[in-house]
């Protein structure tokens, strides 16, 4: 592998390196001065709320944007200096692909493997096997224009893939797609794992919490976390109780709003007959809430203490 | 492979998905249409007047006043639509190529690969000129075959230097459409912009003690040619001008395409 000869120390173990990144559009600080590393091998959520400076980000480590200052770095080249060199070690997926819709997805596939330098040779076999992975062999010669979102996102993934890069850069992936759409997506992603690093970002905790072996919070363009996922919710102690109850209905009543008042809940949370309660004082919880909640005589058919879910703690960090 | 091959490699990979692309989406048989349609209706109007004339009440006078018409008179006409649409074609079939890549989302992807910036800009000039040569080519053989048909001998040599004359003029306003599409955000403001320089190229042969070097002496050289042979007035600066210009384009284009920010 050519390493850049200035590189910085901290590029050479990482598979992306941004230091001191920042990006000024006008008074607004996009990023400021971020300073991020993502190991080789990972597999690596990059979170934030719209705005927070994820694209951004990506779109300097793509080199379709200059930092401000600082430099972002990928498998030991400089990509922030627009060096077309720089781009072979990468594949990119931007939010919401857009291809030439004259083309077969063929046809698009041997044009990028053509700008990687690939040879007639090499790039057929390629191609197949990119349409084997993203599973579009049945459509590789129906123009692109025709396509569902899905089918875009896959063939975003398979031309990202093309010429094997260390890297994957994705951005958003699956955040414009249907629950089968990222459902797909998601499972492609897990199936890279130990093939290609991954470096995704998105606002959708669920794909993260999946996937992701390593996670980032950024806010307000500043790097809030940066943590393996075990070890993030680790740091959480278990505080919230899950109570799945027997009917539906039961979900919302008086005993919630009793609840509620308890000196020692913190937040009560209900998707269908699933209740989440966080709670400030385990040992009080512990003690008083099935008493509590039998006195209403709710019918619960299981009751477990867990750890705050990614998308608390995303919330509770970012807030 | 060095970086050098590569690069030109690269640059030949993406002239050809240009043709290709113009072929697909019918640009290119649109624009050869129009010449050739440029090229056999000159010389077939240049002779139906004078009958169309005729068909008019009190017309018979009126054509006895008229020279007949003659070869010189059909490619003068075949020169005057292009002067007259040239840019009209150049700005609708230019004003997309960039800026309609920035806008759809296309040029992202393609510029995340290992495509320098200036070969993404001219590349698409390259396959534009193609393009342009071949039209050209087309609607000067079907005005000759037209002419000769209605009108007898041509001067082919005067023939294939007016058609040259008009090919640098069109490569000319394609260039300044190429900036236009750089700077505009959307196609529509490409196009707005496009329109505006067109503007400041006809206007630019008023320009006292420059106007000499402006692309419009190109045309005036040409219809001079048509005149009279001996008496012909090459306007070299109009021609040295228009290939400066040509350049100070393509050099804008791709400096401030290397700056822009690609969404």
């Amino acid at each position: 592998m050519k390493i850049d000869p200035e590189i910085h120390p901290s590029a050479v173990d990482n598979a992306i390196s941004c230091i001191g990144l920042s990006r000024n559009y006008g008074a607004v600080q996009a990023l400021k001065n971020l300073n991020l590393t993502v190991p080789y091998g990972s597999i690596f959520g990059f979170l934030g709320r719209n705005g927070a400076g994820k694209t951004t980000t990506i779109r300097i480590l793509a080199g379709l944007a200059l930092p401000s200052s600082g430099s972002a770095w990928v498998a030991g080249m400089e990509a922030s200096r627009k060096d077309s060199v720089a781009r072979q070690r990468f594949g990119y997926l931007p939010q919401e692909p857009a291809f030439y819709r004259w083309m077969t997805p063929v046809e698009y596939l041997d044009y990028a493997a053509s700008l990687f330098n690939l040879s007639q040779k090499e790039r057929k076999p390629r191609i197949d096997e990119m349409l084997r992975l993203v599973n579009l062999q049945e459509a590789a010669r129906r123009k692109i224009g025709g396509f569902s979102g899905g089918m875009i996102q896959r063939l975003g993934i398979a031309q990202a893939l093309i010429h094997n890069p260390q890297v994957l850069i994705l951005d958003e992936p699956t955040s414009a797609l249907d629950p089968a759409g990222r459902y797909e997506v998601i499972e492609l992603i897990a199936s890279l794992r130990g093939k290609v690093t991954v470096f995704f970002s998105t606002h959708i905790l669920n794909d993260v919490e999946r996937v992701c072996d390593t996670v980032a919070i950024i806010h307000k363009g500043e790097l809030l976390l940066e943590s393996s996922r075990e070890e993030l919710l680790n740091k959480y102690p278990i505080n919230t109780a899950e109570l799945e109850l027997d009917n539906h209905g039961q979900a919302d009543g008086k005993w919630k709003e009793t609840l509620e008042k308890q000196p020692w809940v913190n937040s009560i949370q209900t998707e269908q007959n699933i209740v989440r309660i966080t709670v400030t004082d385990v040992a009080c919880g512990k003690q008083a809430l099935l008493p509590l909640v039998a006195g209403f005589g709710l019918l619960i058919n299981r009751i477990q203490w867990v750890r705050p879910t990614l998308e608390e703690i995303f919330l509770k960090i970012s807030a | 492979m060095n970086a050098f091959k590569v690069t030109i490699s690269i640059f030949f990979t993406a002239v050809r998905k240009e043709i290709i692309q113009q072929w697909r989406t019918k640009r290119f048989l649109v624009i050869l249409a129009v010449f050739l349609l440029f090229g056999l209706g000159s010389p077939v109007m240049s002779k139906m007047v004078p009958e169309i004339l005729k068909s008019e009440p009190g017309g018979e006078e009126l054509v006895k006043l008229l020279p007949p018409p003659t070869a010189a008179d059909a490619i003068g006409s075949y020169k005057e639509f292009i002067g007259t649409f040239g840019y009209i074609i150049v700005i609708l079939l230019g004003m997309n190529a960039i800026a309609g890549e920035k806008e759809s989302g296309t040029a992202s992807l393609i510029l995340s690969k290992p495509m320098p910036r200036w070969v993404f800009v001219l590349s698409k000039f390259t396959a534009q000129s193609l393009m342009y040569t071949l039209a050209i080519l087309v609607g000067a053989l079907a005005v000759y075959y037209c002419t000769f048909v209605l009108f007898g001998a041509v001067d082919v040599l005067i023939l294939i230097k007016i058609n040259l004359l008009l090919l640098v003029w069109i490569l000319t306003y394609s260039g300044a459409v190429m900036l236009a599409s750089i700077l505009g955000k959307t196609v529509a403001t490409a196009a707005g912009a496009g329109l505006g320089f067109a503007v400041l190229i006809g206007l630019s042969g008023n320009i006292p003690h420059y106007g000499k070097w402006s692309p419009n002496g190109l045309m005036s050289w040409a219809g001079t040619l048509l005149e009279n042979t001996e008496k012909a007035v090459a306007i070299p600066g109009a021609l040295i001008g228009s290939l400066v210009l040509i350049l100070i384009f393509l050099i804008g284009s791709v400096a401030i395409f290397e700056r822009q920010e690609i969404q």
